[in-house]
This record gives C-alpha cells, structure tokens and sequence, in this order.
C-alpha cells in the first residue's frame, strides 16, 4: 500500500546557513545586540525601519544616516496565531503585527503577547520584551508588549450596618405579618415604613399605626432585566400604595402575568410561612392581584406616581 | 442675585465609552485647559476651583477632588466639592457662580466629571443595603414607573419618547463632542431595540460616558473674551420620600422653574427662552420637562414633542446638543446642559446653533428627581 511508502525527509544545512548581512542590515543587528533600534534615512528623508540597502520606491542607494527609532510604536495591522507552530516566537496564542516604532516610517513584522485578539486594535502602543542574552537577531527581541494603559485597582469597604430603631420596628411588624406605619399629627399623613420623624414638617411622630397588607397599584415597570430577587423574566416592580398608607413602597408583583398588571390593580402581600419569616422584607414574597376591581386612580391620594 | 457674573470660557472632552488614553486627572485638564484657552486664562488666572461629580463609587476614588486638586492649578487656592446626585454638574456650576455674584472671588474654575468605564454605574447606584423596606431597582427601574404614569395621566401616544429618541439622536450627529452619535437614526431603529424597562427602550435611554466640563466664571470687572451672563440661578430639592409627593412634576422643580424665571424676568418660558438644555436621561422626560418648567400645559407637553416645537428648528428647541441622551458622564451631564446654554447664547455653540440665541436656560436633576439646578444665561447683561 501506498501509505507504507511515506518517509520523513529532513533538509537543515548542518550549522544553518551563514548569511551575511552587508552594511545597512549589519548595522540594524549590530544595534540590535545593543538593545538600540534603528533604521536608515533614504534620500528621500523617509526612515526605513528594519532598513533596506536601498529605497524600495525608487531604488537608489538609501542614505549613511541611521536613525535611532522607539522602543515602543504603534501596531498597525495584525494576525492572530491561535495556536503556535513550533517555530514560533511564542508557546502561547499571539499575533504577528506590523509595528510602526516611533520615529519610523514603514512598519516592522513581530510578535505581540496580548493575551487575547481582543486586546488588539489599531494604534495599540507596543514596546520591546528583549531577550536576556542577545546576539544580533532579529530574535533578541522576544516580542513586543501593549503598553501598561490601565490597571486593576480593587477596593473593598465593610461595614457593621444596623437598621436603626425606626426600621427595626418596621422589620419587627413585617415578622409578625404587620405593615407598621408611622401618622404624623401635624401633617395627618401615614408613612410606611414606620418613621420617627415627618419628612414633610419635621415633627417627631409619636403615633405608630398598623396599615393593611392589601394596596393599590399606582404604577409600574415591566423589567426585562434579569434580578436575583425576581422569580423569571420579565417581572413587575411596583409602586403599592397600601390601604390605610400615603407613601408607596415599591414591591415585586407576582401571581400574575407580566403584561396583566394595570395600573389600579388591587394587590395582596403573599408572607411567607411565619417560620420562614425574619427580621427582614423577604418575609413578603410579593404581591398579588386580589381579585376585587380596580381602584379610581384619580381619587386616591399620594400615589407616590 | 448678587453681583454680575459671566461664563466666559467652556471646555468639553470628547464623550465615549471608554477614554482609555487618559487618567483622571488627564481627563479633568483636558477640559479644564480647553475652558482656559476659550478665556484666554491659565491657571493662575483662577482664584478658587469648585469640583463635581456623582458618587465616589463610580470610580472608586474616595474624595477626588483632594486628588485632583493640584490637576487643576488649585494649589495655594480654595478648592471644594459639590456632590447632588446627577443634577450636580447643575449645582457645582452654581456653587461656582455664587462664589463670584457673592463678591468672593473674581474668577472661578467649576470643572465637573465622570469615568463611567472605570466601574458600572447600576452596580454603584444598588449596593443592596441591608434592611431595605422597599425593593431597591436601578435608575430605569425607578423611574419607568413615573413615566408609565405621565402617559396614563397625559394621555400620550406610545410614540412620543420614540420621537425624542431620534431627535436628540439627531442634534447629536451635529455636536462634535457628542458620544451617541448614530448615522441614520429614524423611528423604526428605536422601535426595533428592546425594552428594558417597560415602557422605557434601549435607545430610549443615555449612554454610560466618560468625560469631562469645564467652565470659567467670571466677575464683571475680571470678563474676557465672549462672555454668558447669568441672569438666574437656583436650586431646590425635596425628599424622596413625602406624602402626596407628585413624582410625575416634582414640586421642587417647579418651584426652581419659578425661582430662576423670576430672577431672569421670564414670564413665558417657551416665548422667551431660545434654547434650553435640560437634563433628560430617558426620552419621555422631555414631555414630562416640558410641562414641570411651564413651556407647556399639564398633559400639554407632549404635543410640543410631536409637533416638532423641541426640534433644532422649532420655535422652543431643546437639547440642540443631543442631550443627557447622546452623552452622559453622570457627574459632568448637569454641567454640560449649563455649558452648552451659555456657549449657545455666545453665538458658539457650532453646527447645533440655534441662530440668534440670546437667552437660554440650563436644568439638571438627580437622585429620584429630588434636586434640581437651573440657571439662565443670556448674551446681554442682566
């Protein structure tokens, strides 16, 4: 069979080949061990970088002057090697990229560790990783590295958080299955949740109330957006103005189809099993229609809408 | 109102997603020196800097301004911070203004920012706070509710906020400055994104931006250049949370409307003012606008909207810069809205020039539109 016949053939000239260099790229890779980058003027004033023995537009001899150019450019165009060959610069994904190093006028190919083909634009500004040992090789240069441009700075704050004697009394209502309000006796006004002082007049309130668990739906989103605390997508946060109440609250509407809330809708709390419950508003799981009409918009006060 | 004061240079950052070419403090000079250049002034020009921007989480710098103090040639010199929710680039710009009409300073640097990509703003807007009594929602969530509302009460179409959309979308394409700025925007490409917050669609909110403004305030004697006198300003704020509050037409903008049109001698907002700016993050907040600053009737507002009147053409355009809706640096938006009425009035607002402006008004709010800031500038002297 055919495929018996298949032999590996290797063709290296023992020791590589010895390729001389001439003066210009000579000169280039002498820099180069030195860790200098640079290229040569043409007669034209432009700045070959890596510089050719002659200008490629016109073919006359470039100039003597030799030009120091970066370390750092600017990638232009670039190709993303996702997964190296053995020959490669790098054992890890990276881009082969037309670098224009600062000060130069043509572009140099050479390999950019950006970690991600995402991370690579036009205009990124690269500079030189340099091999520990260099020999004049194109090589002593490792590869070219994005510029530091950001960094990841991480704060952290913790804190003791208490809730305070007013929504202490609160919670303690919503454990026992309780909305405990707050009347003000200048303003007449009932707060939920329970307040010590009117926001309105500023006056301690001294009167503490207990208003209903059924309300009203002044008004409301339909979220599209995903929520830990939602049940699905979408769902319904609502202003529930509770009987008895002049401020809403704002509270999840469930039992219910998203696009079947109204405004006016009368609504329900659904508590949670009073073993369940804590000191906290997850005791209400959310709202739901109760069923009876729905309630004159225009006659009822606050709203908070 | 004190002595006369005048903005005489304003300086803008290209609005992006991302200024990654910049620090905060590249940001806030960059800004800052455009504002100098525009007045002709360096640094030591200045006698005090007042500094805005929304909250600290944002960036996750504690207390900015002492960092960026010296960013901005503040050193040897005061320097505070203003902070009112998102109408604070509005406030920062009157905190500054006081400084001059109260006869304190001469000159002053108000320079308002934000770098919305160094964090998430609905992130630091809902840190979940332990015992909250009510359901906490981002500032879509908050405020889709009070705009289902003004539909319900007004009576609008469904198609209004789309038609504020497209508009501010439009002024954009004309303001170099400006982040969103979308070739070809039309109805159906605001129609075709999804809602996020029923009724509130994807194109019919802001941008996140990075950015920064910067303003020059100066006295009467200390003017150079073309200046904006300011012929009113004011604040108001109310709480959040207030029995028979009306969400829809909070009282303290009304009662800041009032205030600065007063000071300013406007007895017919939509006659008399030529151009305003003012802070609408979500399109239906135009309408809604439109009837709390008295251009419109209750349940009026939304027919000035669809008859073109707020257009760049009509007889009463807002936002000709494209609005909080085409740029937003929370904590530079405010400032932005007052920047751009004062470089309207001084005939160098660019392509989005409303012709012969010579009054305009400038409005920011913030929080769960509890505070508000407005000035008026005009090209003549109060």
């Amino acid at each position: 069979m055919s495929e018996d016949l298949v032999a590996t053939h290797v063709l290296e000239f023992p020791g590589g080949y010895t390729r001389t260099t001439g003066p210009v790229i000579g000169r280039f890779l002498t820099e180069l061990r030195d860790r200098r980058l640079v290229g040569v003027r043409t007669a034209g004033g432009r700045v070959l970088v890596p510089p050719l023995e002659y200008d490629p537009d016109t073919g006359e001899p470039v100039t003597e002057e030799y030009v120091e150019v970066g370390p750092a450019g600017t990638v232009q165009a670039w190709a993303w090697v996702g997964s190296p060959r053995p020959g490669h610069p790098l054992d890890r994904p990276f881009a082969w990229a037309m670098i224009k190093l600062d000060g130069a006028d043509t572009a140099l190919v050479h390999a950019v560790d950006a970690g991600s083909p995402k991370a690579l634009r036009p205009g990124l500004r690269v500079r030189p990783r340099w091999r520990a040992a260099t020999a004049g090789h194109i090589t002593d240069i490792e590869c070219f590295l994005p510029e530091v441009a950001s960094l990841v700075a991480p704060v952290r704050a913790e804190y003791r958080v208490t809730p305070g004697r007013a929504l202490t009394r609160f919670l303690e209502g919503v454990r026992d299955g309780r909305f405990v309000g707050a009347r003000c006796a200048e303003c007449a006004a009932v707060y939920v949740p329970y307040r010590e002082s009117c926001p309105a007049c500023g006056s301690v309130v001294e009167e503490e109330v207990e208003v209903a668990d059924t309300g009203t739906v002044t008004t409301f989103a339909i979220n599209n957006l995903p929520d830990p605390r939602a049940p699905e997508v979408p769902f319904v946060s609502a202003y529930v103005l509770l009987d008895g109440a002049d401020t809403p609250m704002i509270a999840l509407i469930g039992g219910v189809p998203a696009h079947e809330v109204r405004q006016g809708m009368r609504v329900r709390a659904v508590w949670v099993p009073p073993e369940e419950r804590t000191l906290s508003m997850t005791n209400v799981k959310w709202f739901e229609p109760t069923g009876e009409p729905d309630a004159d918009l225009d006659e009822s006060s606050g709203g908070g809408a | 109102m004190g002595n006369r004061c005048a903005v005489i240079g304003v300086g803008q950052t290209r609005y992006q997603t991302r200024r990654r070419d910049v620090s905060l403090a590249g940001l806030v000079r960059e800004a800052a020196l455009r504002a100098l250049e525009d007045a002709g002034l360096t640094f030591a020009d200045i006698d005090a800097v007042v500094i805005g921007k929304a909250p600290d989480l944002f960036e996750g710098v504690m207390m900015p301004e002492a960092y960026l103090a010296d960013a901005l040639g503040a050193a040897g010199k005061p320097v505070m911070r203003v902070h009112t929710a998102g109408s604070v680039g509005g406030s920062t710009a009157l905190v500054g203004a006081s400084l001059v009409q109260g006869g304190v300073h001469g000159r002053v640097l108000v320079v308002a920012f934000e770098k919305q990509s160094e964090s998430n703003a609905t992130w630091a807007l809902s840190t979940h706070l332990p015992f909250n009594a009510s359901l906490v929602v981002g500032a879509g969530g908050y405020f889709a509710p009070h705009i289902r509302e003004y539909m319900r009460r007004s009576g609008a179409p469904d198609h209004i906020g789309t038609l504020v959309a497209v508009k501010d979308r439009l002024n954009a394409l004309k303001n170099p400055y400006a982040h969103l700025r979308i070739p070809g925007i039309n109805r159906e490409m605001v129609e075709s994104t999804p809602m996020l917050w029923e009724p509130i669609r994807y194109l019919e909110t802001c941008p996140s931006s990075d950015g920064a403004c910067a303003i020059v305030l100066a006295a009467e004697d200390k003017v150079t250049g073309t200046p904006a006198w300011i012929h009113g300003t004011a604040m108001r704020s109310e709480p959040i949370m207030l029995a028979g509050r009306d969400v829809v037409s909070p009282r303290a903008g009304r009662d800041c409307a009032a205030d600065v049109y007063r000071q300013a001698g406007v007895t017919d907002p939509r006659r008399e003012i030529d151009v305003a700016e003012v802070y609408v993050p979500f399109s239906w907040y135009e309408p809604m606008w439109l009837e709390n600053l008295g251009f419109a009737a209750e349940g009026e507002g939304w027919k000035l909207t669809e008859a073109g009147c707020t257009a760049l053409d009509g007889d009463t355009p807002w936002n000709a810069s494209g609005g909080v809706l085409s740029s937003n640096p929370i904590g530079a938006s405010g400032l932005i809205r007052f920047a751009e009425a004062a470089l309207q009035v001084r005939g160098m607002a660019g392509e989005h020039q409303v012709e012969g402006a010579r009054l305009a008004l400038g409005h920011a709010y913030g929080g769960g539109a509890q505070f508000f800031a407005m000035w008026i500038v005009g090209s003549s002297k109060p």
